[in-house]
């Protein structure tokens, strides 16, 4: 994944209202008004918040004209997870250890006896 | 120089990983195939490889059994289909034990020398895309929800100065 789409991803993320109003999103679509009900803000300051979300991709907003409806965009955030991910990590770790490993046979031969 | 790992997606079904070590291949093709290294590097960092067979021929199947530090145990195992040393290793895989995979996987290793340094790459081909993304996604969790929460958790996290 392009390293800009994780930095704008992972920059719309590093706010506790904008990572609150994805975790509401998760549960399902809601209107502006309904997302701004949990916290001490204004409509508009939600929607700056808002803004932020649909700009990294992370967000979509329905067409009708009355409610425009919010909804989750889940692919830039898997696609952060799988960077964050289990499995990088768990390579990650193992092929580190495995430097430690060949460095270790490549200065002490001595044990390696068996034929190949 | 730090080696970098480098984890990508190729096509529908595939993940491919790239990875550099200071050491000639054949001593790294070892390192996959003979149990006392098996042992020393494989899997996480918080699980150990209590148990490590290797039957290295044709049809003859390998056995991992990963013990996590709470206690979790995890079975990979699979069978050899290709075995040329020291450049390529192909086995069949299936980890019962992962929730995200299901079934079996193809994985291809091949390994490149030059000028000391050995360039790994391994190639594991999945059954269809919805596991391959499953896999590649998972840190033993699935689903937006809970993958997004742990996310949210690493993201307001303070960074450490100094660490690695």
């Amino acid at each position: 994944m392009a390293q800009d789409l994780l930095d704008v991803t992972f920059a719309a993320l590093a706010d506790p209202t904008r990572r609150a109003i994805l975790a509401r999103l998760a549960r399902g679509e809601a209107t502006v008004t309904e997302l701004a009900e949990p916290f001490a803000m204004s409509q508009p300051a939600i929607s700056k918040h808002l803004k932020v979300l649909e700009r990294a991709g992370l967000v979509a907003r329905g067409r009708d004209a009355q409610r425009r409806p919010c909804r989750l965009v889940a692919q830039p955030l898997k696609n952060a997870n799988e960077w964050l991910g289990g499995y990088r990590r768990y390579w990650d770790e193992a092929f580190t250890e495995l430097d430690l490993v060949l460095e270790g046979e490549i200065q002490h031969p001595e044990r390696r006896g068996e034929t190949d | 120089m730090r080696r970098t790992l480098s984890v990508t997606k190729s096509g529908d079904h595939e993940i491919v990983m790239t990875r550099s070590f200071d050491a000639p291949r054949a001593l790294v093709f070892d390192a996959w195939t003979k149990p006392e290294l098996v042992r020393r590097w494989f899997g996480p960092r918080d699980c150990e490889v209590v148990e490590c067979e290797i039957d290295l021929r044709v049809g003859g199947g390998w056995r991992y059994r990963l013990r996590h530090g709470g206690g979790m145990e995890m079975l990979l195992q699979g069978v050899y289909q290709e075995i040329d040393r020291p450049g390529r290793l192909i086995s069949l895989e299936t980890n019962e034990d992962c929730e995200a995979s299901e079934g079996e996987a193809l994985a291809t290793l091949t390994l490149v020398e030059h000028d000391g340094v050995t360039t790994l790459t391994q190639v594991v081909r999945y059954g269809s895309k919805r596991i391959r993304d499953a896999v590649l996604e998972s840190g033993m969790e699935r689903g937006v929800g809970e993958g997004f929460e742990k996310l949210a958790e690493l993201v307001a996290a303070p960074v450490k100065v100094g660490a690695r």
